[in-house]
């Protein structure tokens, strides 16, 4: 038997949960209106460009990226730009969105809507860069950081591996693994395109084992390509952490507070080589992504092919209702997805599943004093000791935290599912990153 | 439209089965063996002593959380359970029903909530009470009943010296481990079942190691503290013995005997003052052993395991501090 490869310290394995498991990815129909924010990615939000009135294609540029660290966004729908205004998003808080009425369904005329597979790629790694910035492309695992950004290596470091995110660790989430079905040629060969706008000539692949049929299709469709490697990993959660992976793939460590350019890698996720194939050889810009709908009490676990903007409230219908005793809906997976109180906020580009959550389940467990056992400290993959962090941003001891490196800390969750006394002790350490980013700043 | 009924939390939304209760509840099973091999040697005093430290222990506990804490009484988690039950297991069962009592205010009282409850004390409550005991009343807690299987009469039951105390009176005496062994009705497998004089519930090794394997698999302990115990009493004494076999004991008897399994499985290895990483333990472990030895070997007492204990508990926190995890991507300088 092969010894599969996974990170080496801490992990846990929460009950698996991929209730939508093979489920065909379904279209959402139209909606008659869209919620787009103008934020949908880590860094500066980006600039309208449309006005009130104004009448919009699917596709068109909507909003440009407002900085370097940014990305342009487009219509998911044709029709009527109705207002632009704060509208409330995932994050609870209202941000600047437009809003357009949908009329018909008008495409922008350069976008190649066909299925056939365009494999060769003629642009430069410049040009690739410039059409995936163009087309709005930000990594769709749920940072959603700029995906143009990411590829450019900065002077000085280089890139030996690309490294691919397909571990879809969360549980109950199946987008990725769906997709990875459907579209395994355009995903291989967005993941070439990627390699040669980094200027790499190694893809490495890591799919966790839970995903066999994903596994062998790859390692059957990766032959073609001769740069491209497929390694299944041993189920553990949160493999899909960058700094995880790439330990899992090839034992390498990313430097506290380091990216992982600093051990030449450039981790994308599998949906987003699916994106950037989309960008790059069909034009067209992401305005819609898959998202799995899901929940213990959901009728219908789907996953579905939406359109940015669209309310959730229509996705959860088309998976059968909100459940009657639902007591929390999570937009993401159940580790690290945010908690939302409104079934209208928007899919946005981030969104990678919507989960519904029964009251039973919804709760947080019962709180007793901490007992030391310890656990915290080892399922925690950044080798952090929770217990402590959780101690030490309690006393408001910022500077201490900071020895204590909480800024390594990747939210995972981990230490909080495992706890057996029930303390958030995340809760307590994004006090203390909070607080203490707030301090370093005010350093500078 | 707002959705009141909708909880709003921060992630993560999923937890794990485990919870303190459960642990706790998982250690009372675990020392289930232990407490029915006592049953079986002891009789009904064994039944008697359990419940009494219990029902003192849980008592004094929501007592003082009521009168001092005016908290939401905790006693519920099952921590107190399983003190009162330590507490039962380490005294001998013929002890006066009010020195126990005494013994669980201590534990629980100065032992534990004086601290500020479960989770703040840095010393083993149980170990505490029974080394309060110890001091006080040395000869009610070391004249140990003589066993008898299955007496279930209440009777004045006869006392009579551990091995322990046999092996250290003889060696003192000069006279060699070998003949001292043979004089005693004792075998060495009379002691691994348990069939000995001793505390309530020290007598048997299999039954503690018994449970010992069901806490680890249930994952409430790792196997760190123990291993680090045994083998490094193993180790020491075995090193005394090769030296002269006739003026010290096996490392077999060592470990058959006294509160060794009592105190590697159960009483050491509680979570709440014990060190936080595998290295901790390990070194942790092994100052438990080799005070254990030094007491028994050199000391007053025959047996030194309880105070090796507390000794240790006294330096988790440098020892915490000494053997911090490795962190991820530490020993990478940044660019
Ligand atoms: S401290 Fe941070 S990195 Fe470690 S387990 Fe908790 S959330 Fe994950
Ligand atoms: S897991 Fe919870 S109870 Fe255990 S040491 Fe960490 S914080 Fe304390």
């Amino acid at each position: 038997m092969i010894v599969l490869k996974t990170f080496p310290k801490g992990g846990v394995h929460p009950a698996e949960n991929k209730l939508s498991k093979g489920k065909k990815i379904e279209k959402l129909n139209m909606p008659e209106t869209v919620t787009i924010p103008i934020s949908q990615h880590i860094g500066a939000p980006a600039v309208p460009v449309v006005n009130k009135g104004d009448i919009v294609k699917i596709g068109q540029l909507i909003a440009k990226s407002g900085g370097f660290v940014s990305a342009n966004i487009h219509s998911s729908v044709s029709g009527k730009v109705l207002k632009i205004e704060p509208s409330m998003d995932a994050s609870g808080y209202k941000r600047m969105s437009i809003i357009i009425k949908v009329e018909g369904e008008e495409y922008e005329p350069d976008i190649d809507l066909s299925d056939t597979l365009v494999k060769e790629c003629s642009l430069n790694a410049d040009e690739i860069k410039k059409r995936i910035a163009d087309k709005g492309i930000v990594g769709l695992g749920g940072a959603t950081f700029p995906t143009h950004v990411k590829l450019s290596v900065p002077p000085g470091k280089t890139a030996e591996h690309l490294v691919i995110n397909a571990v879809e660790c969360e549980p109950y989430l199946t987008a990725d693994h769906q997709l990875m079905m459907e579209k395994p040629d355009e995903i291989l060969v967005g993941c070439s395109i990627m390699a040669k706008a980094i200027g790499v000539n190694k893809v490495l692949i890591g799919i966790e084992n839970n995903k066999p049929d994903a596994i062998k299709l790859f390692k059957e469709k990766a032959v073609s390509f001769n740069n491209i490697e497929i390694y299944a990993l041993k189920v553990k959660y949160p493999q899909g952490g960058e700094k995880q992976l790439i330990k899992a793939l090839i034992n390498r460590e990313v430097p506290s507070g380091g990216l992982p350019i600093d051990v030449g890698c450039v981790v994308q996720n599998v949906g987003t080589a699916f994106a950037v194939y989309e960008a790059v050889q069909k034009n067209k810009p992401l305005y819609e992504r898959v998202v799995t709908v899901t929940g213990k009490n959901v009728k219908n676990p789907v996953n579905l092919l939406a359109k940015v903007g669209t309310p959730i409230s229509e996705l959860i219908e088309l998976a059968g209702g909100l459940p009657e005793d639902t007591g929390k809906i999570v937009n993401g997976g159940p580790m690290m997805g945010k908690a939302v109180n409104n079934q209208q906020i928007p899919v946005t580009k981030g969104t990678s599943g919507i989960l519904l959550f029964p009251n039973k389940l919804a709760k947080r467990p019962k709180v007793y004093n901490c007992i030391r056992c310890s656990r915290c400290t080892h399922v925690c993959p950044m080798n952090l000791e929770p217990h402590l962090l959780k101690n030490l941003s309690n006393k408001a001891l910022w500077e201490e935290l900071e020895k204590e490196r909480v800024l390594d800390c990747i939210e995972c969750g981990s230490c909080s599912y495992t706890c057996p006394a029930g303390i958030p002790l995340l809760d307590y350490i994004r006090l203390g990153k909070a607080n203490l980013n707030r301090i370093i700043r005010s350093r500078k | 439209m707002a959705n009141n009924r909708l909880l709003v939390s921060m992630s993560p939304h999923d937890h794990g089965k485990d919870n303190v209760k459960k642990i706790m509840y998982g250690v009372v099973l675990a020392m289930m063996p232990a407490f029915l091999v006592s049953v079986y040697y002891f009789g009904l005093d064994a039944i008697r002593v359990n419940l009494i430290a219990i029902a003192a222990c849980v008592f004094f506990e929501w007592f003082i959380q009521k009168v001092f804490f005016k908290g939401k009484p905790t006693i519920t988690d099952g921590s107190a359970i399983v003190t009162g039950m330590l507490l039962a297991f380490n005294v001998p069962t013929n002890l006066p029903w009010w020195i126990l009592v005494i013994g669980a205010l201590v534990a629980i009282g100065i032992g534990k909530m004086s601290f500020g409850g479960l989770g703040n004390n840095p010393f083993n409550p149980a170990l505490v009470g029974r080394v309060f005991l110890l001091i006080s009343w040395p000869v009610q807690m070391t004249s140990y009943p003589k066993i008898q299987v299955l007496n279930f009469a209440i009777t004045d039951a006869e006392t009579g010296a551990t091995p322990l105390a046999l092996v250290k009176e003889g060696l003192k005496n000069g006279e060699p481990f070998s003949q001292i062994i043979e004089s005693m009705p004792t075998s060495y497998t009379d002691m691994l079942i348990g069939q000995m004089g001793g505390s309530l519930g020290e007598i048997s090794a299999l039954a503690l190691i018994i449970g010992g394997l069901y806490m680890l698999i249930r994952k409430i302990i790792t196997w760190h503290v123990p291993v680090a115990v045994l083998a490094s009493i193993a180790i020491f004494t075995g090193i005394l013995y090769g030296i002269n076999p006739e003026a010290y004991a096996d490392p077999a008897f060592h470990l058959l005997t006294g509160g060794v399994m009592l105190g590697a499985i159960f009483m050491a290895t509680d979570m709440v003052t014990s060190p936080m990483t595998g290295k901790g333990m390990l070194i942790y472990g092994v100052g438990i052993g080799v005070i254990t030895v030094l007491i028994r070997v050199w000391g007053a007492y025959p047996e030194g395991v309880s105070f090796a204990i507390l000794i240790m508990n006294a330096f988790v926190p440098l020892i915490n501090k000494a053997t911090k995890p490795k962190r991820f991507g530490e020993t990478i300088k940044k660019q």
